[in-house]
């Protein structure tokens, strides 16, 4: 039978079966390509013509003007410094706030769960600049946190607590939680109940056993959502611009300074470019130490 | 705490046996278990068998500290451990989805319970090398877990749960994702395992033929109570009751009629002349189709064997077996089995045959019936 498959393939459909299964394919690759166009439109194409913008001087010629001058000029080593400070401490901040939170999340029955997640997602729908304006209420001098705090005589005097990095970081931690909540969650729900049992059953205390057992299948989850967290963090703009009060300069703030102020394109590019290849060695660098590529796509 | 945990000895420790009493866990207004007592021998190998929601796992899950029970007591040897939380009862437990740390390798995963015994790191690596020999592993220490294969996951399983030379082994349902074949082969090699480690051994299965083939004893569970306790060949001989006789084994179940003097009768057969009626209760006769033999046509009831006579309705080839139903009067349905080599019956039956199939008086067995279920 195989022979007179080999002799008469027409016979067996082979032709016929070879053209649907491409077919197929590419009504598969089809359905990607609003996305694709969409991608080119308003990633690839602005970001290289910034690119291109980056290395024009002010004479229309190409330069590197703008690259020596973020050398040259103090204030934007000190914007990039206090970006990554920023960035960072937000990062750590989420985490300590994020794992417990996500952990006591992925111990709830599932309807527990789902109530608290809601908690969790609200403030994810509610405008950014309502969430950032809300905490200027909160926490600004003759604030709702002061007043009251000052009635129970916590402290004597109204503490400074935005205008300034503190109330950024507050802000910012607020905005970024439900990015390290939601797949650290996501890697917490996968570890079986059985393997916290059988750490128990072979003699680990509940200590132990988080330890050595939840804690390092947990990993994957909030590496990718620190990740994430630490990426939006450095490009972020209303939150520090509001609570920050000017005080924290950070690279976006920055970009709008230089084009409201100067109107100069190639500075502002330059600024963005740097801190687009900044993140994607961060980024390159992170996959690469701690094998993210299987903690993004959930593989223990 | 490792000060608690048996660490030191080199030969494998001396089993323990289990005491149950009134053993009570309850879901809403649903027994889990009801008042179960049970006494687990030392050294033995005893079969929880159950169907899903007896009650089978949540026992199990009570004696490995896993599930905290409404009241009762449980006793590894003469130590009281129903508030000793499941890190301090050790035992060694073999879960149903074999419960591997997927971030370690095969020997660490071994290595796990010596750690944290404070076992010292070369004795520890001596012990898992053992264990692995034990489990035919030899040399895939290495391993990553999903580099494995079922069977192999499994046998890492077992190796973790006995290298710390628990006094107990408990086992939910360690062979129920591997298939057929490597299951039976595992059958096996469990309990030749069991016979070298000597250790009590608690063995849950909804598989009825996996609980007469490895277990020293088999507790039949259902609705959270022990239903029949005993050895294989009683459980299936003797079984107490329509659960046991119906969840363990084929089986046809005949309603038999009382005349009130101690003889039981089905149809006009006389079953059993001398039998201590207990008027409140209705009898069956319980017929393994295996035992059941095609008799000489024409035959009738003698003092050694019983025969009936019927029209064979269903006929089934099976390979090793074929299965018939022979039909009774119309009204009942009599399961037949035989054996399918060249001589057998199988070459003189077939559907719509008139038949006289005959059961020896020895293998009649006789149960109460139940009005429910």
């Amino acid at each position: 039978m195989n022979a007179s498959a080999a002799q008469e393939p027409e016979g067996l459909n082979e032709k016929r079966l070879k053209t649907q299964g491409i077919r197929e394919q590419r009504m598969l690759l089809s359905l990607a390509t609003p996305a694709v166009l969409a991608i080119v439109a308003v990633v690839v194409i602005p970001v290289g013509w910034l690119f291109f913008l980056s290395f024009l001087g002010s004479d229309g010629q190409f330069s590197l003007e703008h690259y020596q001058k973020m050398i040259e000029y103090k204030s934007y080593a000190r914007t990039f410094v206090t970006t990554f400070q920023v960035s960072i401490l937000t990062t750590l901040i989420c985490i300590l706030i994020g794992y417990p939170l996500a952990y006591f999340l992925a111990m709830l029955p599932e309807r527990l769960a789902g109530f608290f997640m809601l908690a969790v997602l609200l403030p994810f729908w509610t405008s950014l600049l309502v969430r950032t304006y809300a905490w200027l209420v909160l926490l600004q001098k003759n604030g709702i946190l002061n007043d009251f705090a000052m009635s129970i005589d916590l402290w004597d005097s109204p503490l400074k607590l935005v205008h300034n990095l503190t109330g950024t970081l507050i802000g910012m931690a607020h905005i970024m939680l439900p990015f390290l909540v939601l797949p650290l969650y996501g890697s917490m729900k996968k570890i079986q109940r059985d393997l916290m049992h059988a750490a128990a059953n072979l003699g680990a205390s509940p200590v132990q056993a988080f330890w050595k057992i939840y804690f390092p299948m947990s990993l994957s989850g909030m590496v990718a959502g620190s990740l994430i967290v630490f990426v939006l963090c450095l490009g972020f703009y209303v939150t520090p611009a509001v609570l920050g009060g000017g005080r924290v300069v950070m690279v976006a703030m920055q970009i709008t300074a230089i084009l409201e102020n100067q109107f100069d394109w190639g500075a502002a590019s330059a600024l963005g470019v740097v801190l687009l290849v900044a993140t994607l060695v961060i980024l390159f660098a992170a996959t690469r130490l701690l094998k993210l590529d299987a903690a993004l796509f959930g593989k223990h | 705490m490792s000060s608690q945990l048996d660490t030191q000895s080199s030969k494998p420790s001396t089993a323990l046996p289990i005491h149950i009493q009134g053993l009570t866990k309850k879901y809403g207004a649903m027994y889990a278990l009801d008042s179960v007592d049970l006494e687990v021998k030392s050294g033995e190998f005893l079969t929880l068998l159950g169907p899903s929601g007896s009650g089978k796992t949540t026992l199990l899950m009570a004696i490995a500290g896993f599930s905290r029970p409404d009241a009762g007591s449980i006793k590894f040897g003469d130590d009281e451990v129903i508030l000793t939380p499941p890190h301090k009862r050790n035992v060694g437990m073999v879960f149903q989805s074999y419960a591997l740390f997927p971030h370690m390798s095969v020997a660490e995963n071994i290595a796990f319970p010596l750690k944290l015994r404070g076992v010292d790191s070369a004795e520890a690596a001596e012990r898992v090398e053992t264990a692995l020999a034990t489990v035919q592993l030899d040399g895939l220490g290495d391993r990553d877990i999903d580099q494995l294969s079922g069977g192999q996951r499994q046998r890492v399983a077992l190796a973790r749960a006995f290298v710390f030379r628990p006094r107990i082994l408990l086992m939910d349902e360690p062979l129920s994702a591997l298939d057929k074949k490597l299951r039976e082969q595992m059958q096996i090699e469990l309990k030749h395992l069991h016979e070298q480690l000597g250790v009590t051994t608690v063995y849950v299965t909804h598989d009825q033929r996996e609980a007469l083939t490895m277990s020293d004893r088999i507790v039949v569970i259902n609705q959270g109570k022990l239903t029949q306790t005993d050895t294989p060949h009683n459980i299936y001989n003797h079984p107490a009751n329509a659960f046991v006789a119906d969840f363990i084994g084929e089986s046809t179940m005949l309603p038999l009629k009382s005349d009130g003097a101690g003889k039981l009768f089905f149809l006009d057969h006389l079953i059993e002349s001398n039998f201590k009626t207990d008027a409140a209760r209705d009898w069956a006769l319980v017929i393994r189709p295996e035992r059941l033999f095609v008799a000489e046509k024409g035959a009738t009831d003698s003092d050694k064997a019983i025969i009936f006579s019927g029209v064979v309705s269903e006929f089934v080839f099976q390979g090793e077996t074929a299965f018939a139903l022979l039909s009774i009067n119309d009204q009942y349905k009599l399961a037949f089995r035989f054996g399918t080599d060249s001589s057998s019956s199988q070459n003189i039956l077939q559907a719509g045959d008139q038949v006289s199939l005959g059961l020896n008086r020895s293998d009649i067995i006789i149960i109460p019936q139940e009005d429910e279920t």
